[in-house]
Order: C-alpha cells, then sequence, then structure tokens
C-alpha cells in the first residue's frame, strides 16, 4: 500500500484586491473613472466598471490590451440588490495566455452598451442574455430571443421566474393542465428559485 | 472545355436570361442533415445562399436553471444531457470549476483515470463525427468502420460506470469508481489495434477524390476571423493557429504529456477534417502514455460531505472535443449554486454559419453543419 500522508486541510482560498494589477492600472490610465473596483480570486482578475463605458473598456482591452478573443457574456440576478443584475464578460488574450473578467451593474430595465460591434463573438451571447435575463443592450444588431421563442413572456433565469415554467397558453395535455403549459399563478405548487 | 465564369459574355448566366427570384426556405428543424433540431431560415437565389439564419433553442430544457435548484453534486448529470456525444469531458468541466472554487487538489491516479476517460470520449466524438459528416456527404462507408470502435469506446465506458452515453462518470474531488480489473489490459490491446484502423479511415477519404471535391475550399476561414467569431477547437486549428487549452493553460496531468497540437493553415472543410484525423492519432498517444504512468493510489480527493463553497465567482474552462468548453460558477456559500453558466463550443462555434456558408451551395451547407461539429444539446442546453 501506499504510505499515509498527514492530512492535512485544504489551503482555503481567499479573494484580495487587484488594483494594481497591471491589465486594471492600465485600464484605469485609459479610461479614468471607469474602473469601480478589481478583485483576485484563485488567480481570476475580475474587474468592475461603470456600466455606460462597457463599450469603450471593450475596446480598449482588445486592441490596447490584446484581448482578442471574447469568451462569453452573461448575467447574475441579484434580486434584491441594486442594482439588479451583474453583467459578466470573460476575455482572454492569446499573447498574454490570460483571462480577465468584466462586470458592469444593470438595474432592471436599464441598457448596457452592446459590444457585438467590437466582438462578433459576443452577438449570440448577448442574445441569450437578453432572452434569459431581460436586460436589454443598446446597439446591439439583431437583439432577439434566441432559446425560447419569439412571444415567450417573461425571463426564465430571473430568480423570480418560478422553475415549473410560466402559462404560455401551448397547453400540450389540455385535461391536466387546463390552463397552458404551466401552474397558474394562484396554484400553491407554484414556487420561484431564490 | 472549362466552363466560361458566369457573367462573362460567353456566359451570360441565368441573371441576364430569365426573371430569378429570391426564395426563402426552411433548413430544418426536423432534417438528416442537421444532427438534431437545428432549423437555418436560408435566402437562396437557385442553389446559391445569399444568407442562412439560424433558429436554435428547440431543446431547451433549462439546464442553467436546474443547476440553481440542486445541490452542486446534483448538478454533474445534468452536464451529460448537454453535448450527448462527449459526455466525459462535460462532468470534468463542471466539477473542475467547483474543484477550483474549493480549492482541493485532486490525486495523481484520480488525474490520469480523468484524462484517459476525457481522451476515449474525444476519440468517440471524432469518431462520431466522421461517420456522420462523412454520411452527410455521400461517403456511407466509413460510418460503418468508426461506429465500430466507437462501440468498442462506449464498452469501455460502459464497463466502467455503467453508462454508455450519459456516463455520470466523475465526482467533484475525483471519481466514483476506480477501474475494474482488466479494464486497462483490454484499453492496451485496443489502443495498439487503433491507429490501423485510423489508416482504414484515412484510406478511405483522404485522397478520395470526391471527398475533396465537396471538402477542400468549401468554408474557408481565417485564424483571426475565428478568433474575432470566437471559434475554437479543432475549426481555430484548421485555420493555422496552435492554440489547445490542454497546452495553453494545462489542467490534471497534461503538462507532463508529450503530445502534439495538430494544425493546418486552409482554413477549410478539409484541413478541419485533416486536423480532427489528426487529433484522434494524438489522443492515442496520450492516452498509451497514461496507462503506462497509472499507479494504485486514491481516486478523491478531500472533499467535504456536503459542498459549500466560499461565496465567490470562478471560470474554469476544458478543451473538449468541439472546443473551448467552461463553466462559470457563482456561490453564495449555500450548497446550492447561485448562478451556474456554461459556455458551450457548439453554440459559439455555430453563429459563425452565416459567415462560413455565405456564396455556397446549399449541399455545401450540409458539409458546414458537419464540419463546425454542433451538438444541439449543448447549443440550446
Amino acid at each position: 500500500m501506499t504510505e499515509e500522508k498527514p492530512k492535512e486541510a485544504p489551503k482555503k482560498l481567499e479573494a484580495h484586491d487587484a488594483s494594481s494589477h497591471p491589465w486594471v492600472e492600465s485600464l484605469r490610465a485609459a479610461l479614468p473613472d471607469t474602473v469601480l473596483s478589481a478583485k483576485e480570486f484563485a488567480g481570476q482578475v475580475t474587474v468592475t466598471v461603470a456600466r455606460e463605458a462597457m463599450a469603450r473598456v471593450a475596446r480598449h482591452l482588445k486592441d490596447a490590451e490584446d484581448f482578442k478573443y471574447c469568451v462569453d457574456v452573461t448575467a447574475v440576478d441579484w434580486k434584491d440588490r441594486q442594482p439588479r443584475f451583474d453583467v459578466v464578460y470573460h476575455f482572454y488574450s492569446f499573447s498574454k495566455n490570460g483571462r480577465l473578467r468584466v462586470k458592469c451593474g444593470a438595474a432592471d430595465g436599464e441598457d448596457v452598451p452592446s459590444i457585438a460591434s467590437v466582438y462578433l463573438a459576443a452577438n449570440w451571447p448577448e442574445r441569450e442574455t437578453w432572452d434569459m435575463f431581460g436586460i436589454r443592450f443598446s446597439g446591439h444588431p439583431d437583439l432577439r430571443r434566441i432559446l425560447t421563442w419569439e412571444g415567450f413572456h417573461g425571463h426564465p433565469l430571473r430568480k423570480d421566474f418560478p422553475l415549473e415554467g410560466v402559462d404560455t397558453g401551448a397547453a400540450i395535455y389540455p385535461e391536466e393542465w387546463p390552463e397552458g403549459g404551466g401552474p397558474s399563478l394562484d396554484d400553491p405548487n407554484r414556487k420561484a428559485v431564490s | 472545355m472549362p466552363r466560361p465564369a458566369d457573367g462573362s459574355p460567353e456566359n451570360p448566366g441565368a441573371h441576364t436570361l430569365f426573371d430569378v427570384q429570391e426564395m426563402e426556405l426552411n433548413f430544418g428543424p426536423q432534417h438528416p442533415s442537421t444532427h438534431g433540431v437545428l432549423r437555418l431560415v436560408l435566402k437562396v437565389d437557385g442553389e446559391k445562399i445569399l444568407e442562412a439564419k439560424p433558429d436554435v433553442g428547440y431543446l431547451h430544457r433549462g439546464t442553467e436553471k436546474l443547476f440553481e435548484t440542486e445541490t452542486y453534486p446534483m448538478g454533474i448529470p445534468h452536464t451529460d444531457r448537454m453535448d450527448y456525444v462527449a459526455a466525459a469531458t462535460n462532468n470534468h468541466a463542471f466539477c473542475l470549476t467547483i474543484e477550483k472554487l474549493l480549492g482541493v487538489e485532486i490525486p495523481r491516479r484520480a488525474q490520469l483515470i480523468r484524462v484517459i476517460l476525457d481522451e476515449l470520449q474525444r476519440l468517440s466524438s471524432h469518431l462520431v463525427w466522421l461517420g456522420t459528416s462523412g454520411i452527410d456527404l455521400g461517403a456511407v462507408t466509413p460510418f460503418w468502420y468508426a461506429f465500430r470502435e466507437r462501440e468498442q469506446i462506449l464498452d469501455f465506458f460502459e464497463e466502467y460506470c455503467g453508462a454508455r452515453l450519459t456516463l455520470n462518470c466523475m465526482r467533484i474531488g475525483g471519481l466514483p469508481f476506480d477501474l475494474t480489473p482488466g479494464w486497462i489490459e483490454r484499453l492496451s490491446e485496443f489502443l495498439d489495434d487503433l491507429p490501423a484502423r485510423i489508416d482504414d479511415y484515412e484510406q478511405l477519404l483522404t485522397d478520395n477524390r470526391i471527398w475533396k471535391k465537396r471538402t477542400v475550399g468549401v468554408g474557408v476561414i481565417s485564424a483571426e476571423e475565428c478568433i474575432e467569431w470566437g471559434l475554437t477547437g479543432p475549426v481555430l486549428r484548421g485555420s493555422g493557429r496552435e492554440w489547445d487549452l490542454r497546452r495553453a493553460q494545462p489542467y490534471e496531468c497534461y503538462d507532463e504529456l508529450d503530445f502534439i497540437v495538430p494544425t493546418r493553415p486552409g482554413g477549410d472543410t478539409y484541413d478541419r477534417y485533416i486536423v480532427r484525423v489528426q487529433e484522434m492519432r494524438q489522443s492515442v498517444r496520450i492516452l498509451k502514455q497514461c496507462v503506462a504512468k497509472l499507479g494504485p493510489g486514491e481516486i478523491r480527493g478531500k472533499v467535504p460531505r456536503v459542498i459549500k463553497p466560499p461565496a465567490e465567482e470562478v471560470y474554469a474552462s476544458i478543451e473538449a472535443p468541439k472546443g473551448e468548453l467552461g463553466f462559470y460558477c457563482v456561490s453564495n456559500g449555500t450548497n446550492r449554486p447561485y448562478r451556474m453558466h456554461c459556455r458551450p463550443p457548439s453554440f459559439i462555434n455555430l453563429q459563425a454559419l452565416p459567415r462560413l456558408a455565405k456564396g455556397h451551395l446549399i449541399s455545401d451547407l450540409v458539409a458546414l453543419i458537419g464540419t463546425i461539429d454542433i451538438v444541439l444539446g449543448e447549443v440550446d442546453r
């Protein structure tokens, strides 16, 4: 058998401030007043920027910092927080072999500047974010729903959207679900995910 | 005598002789070559595609919503249903994200078995791709060969975890089971056999004149454009960029394994085919090294019984058979993820299809859907 190693508790990872990180410094120097905070956790840098400046931030990262590849755009719903949503972008730089996460807050109903004109790759992810969270991207060339269908009501990944779905009027089994595809508003079984 | 170019005085083309109408054509969602339920709204002029608009979401099951309602380990089986021809890599990316959040170390034996499962999955995924995209272009024979070997790989999975497709074969911090007795020996026999089988596929296709006619110069895209569109995996490498997450940001024990990242300069469907076949050969190489390195040891790291990561966020990604597969996890300190987002390679790669298809014929579109290798379960989630 293999020798017994002394059991150690796994070291707890902790987040720390990353304001002095070179990428954050460069962003702050180029676009003053846009960087709100920066932190590092598990070797990943997260920068929170002002919502209005998002397109300019993306342009700076792409042209000056060589983050040529936009990995993903998504959002997080914080429900009771102000602003309600975090829109989260992931960028990758081939020359640095590094990733950067950029976040900006958006209240319900507020527009976020689209980065689809900066990165073509952001087109569908932004549509998905609109579809799933109801966050509008101003300046997006084709902001339609993508995973649900035209005419769908609600945005499924919002925390107040019920897990069982909503009545869309498209009943598959009319005997069992007379009102449509899900429980009605006063159904006690209807619950939202918190 | 070669036919004069369309529009030249010798061949004025249909446009000048007849009234031509642009037509809108629904391609799918029920079409055998779309490999699932993908609908494309095509604007065509005769056989020529002027515009292609993909319409996805027919298989949307709200997987990301489901992740939020269940504990961390309960999310793993859901990942099987995303890219359902490559479940092991999905499990891997999911587990890796949570392990990063927890800061857990994986025992060496578990790392090696994970790499073995990943590479077997890559082989089986590429074999499905080879068989089906061959059939789409009229090459029916390779399908039977490719699925014969895939069947053997699925047998290995079945023996390991009981399932053939929806494997659920990884756990946060390691693996659910150790290998069964004799598994490694049978795998070694299979690996000795496989390169000759790959030669067989290549003999059927690589220098085949019809195959080349259908693939060379179809859907050409440069590496710069690939990056602009977010294309990763064999598509990016087929355009000449040597970028593979197994090499660029190694996870598990890929940094100590010796393998080549195959690339081709052309960026067309044929080059992507060559890259995938070469990747299969490299997978065999990696598997052989893992088999040689595999020693006894633990298969599970020190993970608490109830997984409650710190209230942080993390993104982790791996090189899945189709490209960069990443998960972004936001924890709020409870036993369920507050937000779990998947960055599926198929979804992002599919958005470049209109760019690739523009100006080609409808029959080339079939080749292009095959060459970007999408799985609709992952596109729609």
